[in-house]
């Protein structure tokens, strides 16, 4: 089937009132730069939908691609007919019959908004279904529950029918709600996680704690993978590899070895604090869900939450590994995250870690490194590396990368 | 100190190819490498020498290249990624599809299905799995060199589990109805379907997955690229048993330390000569109809393959061969008198022309031992342009008729 437009409708950003027109202009620039690659698109702005010109160019492209813009609610691929009542019946009977499944139901619904067309909306109604009727055996109406909806939309310049309906993202626009940042860990959670922030309009800023030499240089590349597949639903990634060796080895000599996970944790929060701070997010991300593992377990969250003020986001609390395991292939993290490369967190993980553990004794711990951790954690976030991170490639190595591509 | 001493032969051979410019017509055994890719390949062996198994920066350096290089292999021959095997070649492309489809496959009693005009490195590997007591059928061609599909349906059994046929023939360029005979062996889910294309690739279209295919070869050093490198592709869901025990590279595919400047090289040469294919036909072809034309005006020559007057020649032949016979002639004359001229050609498949056999391919097409062992295989590359075939045509004249006083001596 070849479509000539298709409409895309935004989801719940046509509530926010004043704000409404700023939120749509912000979307309508992501679809523009999602589709770049498509030069021929024209795209026109209506209330709370775009109307996007194909001009030749490929539905199914522009549908994979729609799918996964944030904020867009739902889209339906549209065929243009002249406006003459035989036209419109053909396209419309050529748009049923082209229906991957063929629909046992339907029924009609036509708006004339060019009120000059020779026919109303409900003869209109009744010369289209009877048209598609009569030539599509073992379909039959049903206006209540139809398994399929024409719509056929009569206007100045031409009729738009469709009947195809495909589910958007969802979503608010990438960076309407402001930034985060997202504690990636290599895992199959964190990039879920994150995926959820963004769908949710929060513009993402990506923290990576690595102990090289204890963990490997893919790991490293690992999370780079993924901070990459998370670029091609954010646009951009900065990616913040903190090193965090010392601190690490540091904490597996304190002598608690079963709060060492506590520990390790309440660092990487007070670490991702700062750099929060210096980059302008307000909230700090986590793929964190309930009873999952030792640091996760409602006790653990506790004593771990308590050394950050900026809200812990863990958009993941409630699900179940199965699900979010299923989340995971849905966005195609789950490949790279189930790689076996050690990350820092499962290194000098004690036999019994503490699912309960005691604030008192976690802050005399700390207490008794003083001046030692803060000095630590001063020089991670000054080593803290910085990549940005785009879809196709590392951006601040462009040197490398150029040099690269003269070998393909 | 004394002047170096060269024997006679070496003098004149040095002679001439200094004077002579020489003109290579033997791309089917291998083609030069693209200068471009003797660059990336230059630099690349400079620059990345780390294993890239290894776990640091060089390793993962050395493996990410590798994996890009996957890629655009597999961009190019419309697979996955995952469905790219780098190898050492064709001819352990061949014997990885082969003997891994065979020796994977759990029954007792198995039977393979190759044809009789398959490069030795399919047809000698299906003759050992056949003296490993595998069940073996060959099957015949028409004078053209083509598999009847009809013959493939009628030779399939329950015990079967591995048809291998090749995309275009090495010898003679006529190309095998792969589609079709995917169709048939689509309908038998035990059995897998390998095909060599070696010679396909930059060459003719290539369409494997829609075609039913499940392995596919092919070699870097006949599209520009290195000597040493190659690839299988095996579509995801096929499994084959690997032919060497080590460090399990290649998803366990192919032990051995990934020769990451051949691999890089590889699919840079692949993606040029891709790019490039619809121009390469287009030339090719004219090409060959003239040197058909020509040959077809010296009565000592006969056409092997798919003939001059084929209804369309070219959907049944590849563009880059020619192969001709003057039966009765020794070829290994034919070849050195051309060679005195600067013309390179083959007799065969580079592969079998050491021992001057008759050539199998051409005797399975029907032809008389005579035919099949004067054949001349020509074939052209990207250096090549319509006044090259001038020349050459005009220099097999000179061949022929100065072999021809001395025909009843020779032969």
């Amino acid at each position: 089937m070849k479509y000539d437009l298709v409409i895309v409708r935004f989801g719940e950003i046509v509530i926010k009132g004043r704000n409404r027109n700023r939120f749509e202009t912000m979307l309508l620039t992501q679809i523009r730069m999602a589709l770049k690659s498509m030069p021929a698109l024209e795209f026109v702005r209506s209330y709370a939908r775009v109307y996007i010109r194909l001009n030749g160019e490929s539905y199914e492209q522009v549908a994979k691609r729609l799918k996964d813009i944030f904020g867009i609610m739902s889209f339906s691929p549209v065929i243009g007919a002249e406006l003459d009542l035989e036209a419109i019946r053909e396209s419309s009977l050529n748009l049923i019959r082209g229906l991957k499944t063929p629909p046992a139901t339907f029924k009609v619904s036509v708006n004339r908004g060019w009120k000059q067309f020779p026919h109303n909306s409900v003869e209109m109604n009744h010369l289209v279904g009877s048209h598609v009727l009569r030539n599509t055996p073992d379909l039959k109406v049903n206006v209540r529950t139809p398994d399929v909806e024409l719509k056929i939309d009569i206007q100045r310049d031409n009729a738009y029918i469709y009947c195809e309906v495909e589910k958007g993202a969802g979503g608010f626009p990438l960076g309407m709600n402001g930034k985060a940042m997202l504690l990636l860990s290599g895992g199959i959670d964190s990039p879920v996680a994150g995926w959820m922030a963004m769908r949710k309009g929060l513009k993402i800023e990506a923290v990576h704690f690595h102990s090289y030499p204890f963990t490997s240089e893919q790991a490293k590349e690992k999370v780079v993978t993924l901070a990459k597949r998370l670029a091609y639903y954010g646009g951009k990634i900065k990616l913040h590899l903190v090193p965090f060796t010392e601190i690490q080895t540091k904490l597996a000599q304190s002598g608690h070895d079963n709060l060492i996970i506590t520990l390790m944790r309440r660092c990487m929060l007070r670490i991702t604090e700062r750099l929060a701070e210096q980059n302008g997010a307000l909230a700090i991300v986590t793929g964190d869900s309930l009873g999952q593992v030792a640091s996760q377990t409602l006790g653990s969250m506790n004593v771990i939450g308590r050394v950050s003020s900026l809200p812990m986001l863990r958009p993941l609390v409630m699900m179940d590994k199965q699900d979010i395991i299923e989340h995971a292939e849905k966005i195609d993290t789950y490949k790279t995250s189930i790689l076996p490369y050690e990350d820092c967190c499962t290194l000098f993980v004690p036999k019994s870690p503490a699912i309960n553990p005691n604030l008192n004794i976690v802050e005399r711990a700390e207490a008794y490194m003083g001046s030692e951790l803060d000095r630590l954690i001063d020089e991670a976030v000054q080593g803290t590396e910085v990549v940005v991170l785009k879809e196709d490639g590392i951006t601040d190595s462009a040197e490398q990368s150029q040099k690269e591509d003269a070998w393909f | 100190m004394a002047e170096p001493v060269f024997g006679p032969f070496i003098m004149i051979h040095s002679e001439w190819s200094t004077v002579m410019k020489t003109y290579y017509f033997d791309h089917c055994a291998s083609s030069p490498m693209l200068p471009r890719v003797v660059e990336t390949m230059t630099e690349l062996m400079k620059l990345q020498y780390a294993n890239a198994s290894a776990l640091h920066r060089s390793g993962v350096e050395a493996m990410k290249l590798a994996d890009r290089a996957r890629s655009s292999v597999a961009e190019r021959m419309g697979a996955l990624p995952q469905e790219v095997v780098f190898t050492s070649g064709g001819t352990e492309s061949n014997n990885l599809a082969i003997k891994g489809a065979v020796n994977k496959a759990a029954r007792t009693i198995k039977h393979v299905i190759v044809s009789e005009v398959e490069h030795a490195s399919v047809y000698e590997c299906a003759r050992q799995l056949e003296a490993e007591g595998v069940q073996l059928t060959v099957l015949p061609v028409d004078e053209s060199g083509r598999v009847d599909p009809n013959d493939v349906a009628r030779a399939i059994k329950k015990e079967t589990v591995l048809v291998s046929v090749m995309h275009v023939n090495n010898e003679t360029g006529t190309i095998q109805p792969i589609r079709e005979i995917g169709e048939i062996v689509a309908g038998h889910p035990h059995v897998k379907f390998h095909v060599d294309g070696v010679q396909a690739i930059g060459k003719v279209p290539i369409d494997w997955k829609r075609w039913g295919v499940h392995l596919y070869t092919g070699s870097a050093h006949k599209f520009g690229g290195p000597k040493g490198a190659g690839f299988l592709l095996v579509k995801d869901g096929v499994e084959l048993k690997p032919l060497f025990g080590g460090g399990n590279q290649e998803q366990g595919l192919r032990s051995g330390t990934l020769n990451v400047p051949a691999i890089v090289s590889m699919s840079q040469a692949l993606r040029l000569t891709m790019e490039s294919q619809n121009e390469r036909r287009q030339r090719m072809y004219a090409m060959k109809r003239r040197l058909q034309d020509i040959v077809a005006k010296i009565p000592e020559f006969v056409v092997n393959g798919i003939p001059t007057d084929a209804v369309d020649p070219e959907t049944l032949a590849a563009p880059h061969v020619v192969n001709i016979s003057y039966p009765g002639m020794r070829p290994e004359v034919m070849i050195h008198m051309l060679e005195t001229q600067g013309i390179l050609v083959s007799t065969q498949s580079a592969c079998s022309s050491k021992t001057l056999q008759p050539s199998r391919v051409l005797l399975a097409m029907g032809h008389n031992a005579e035919r099949a062992s004067g054949s001349l295989r020509i074939s052209f590359g990207d250096e090549h342009g319509m006044e090259d075939i001038e020349i050459l045509g005009e220099r097999l004249v000179q061949v022929v008729s100065s072999l021809k006083t001395l025909e009843r001596n020779m032969k």
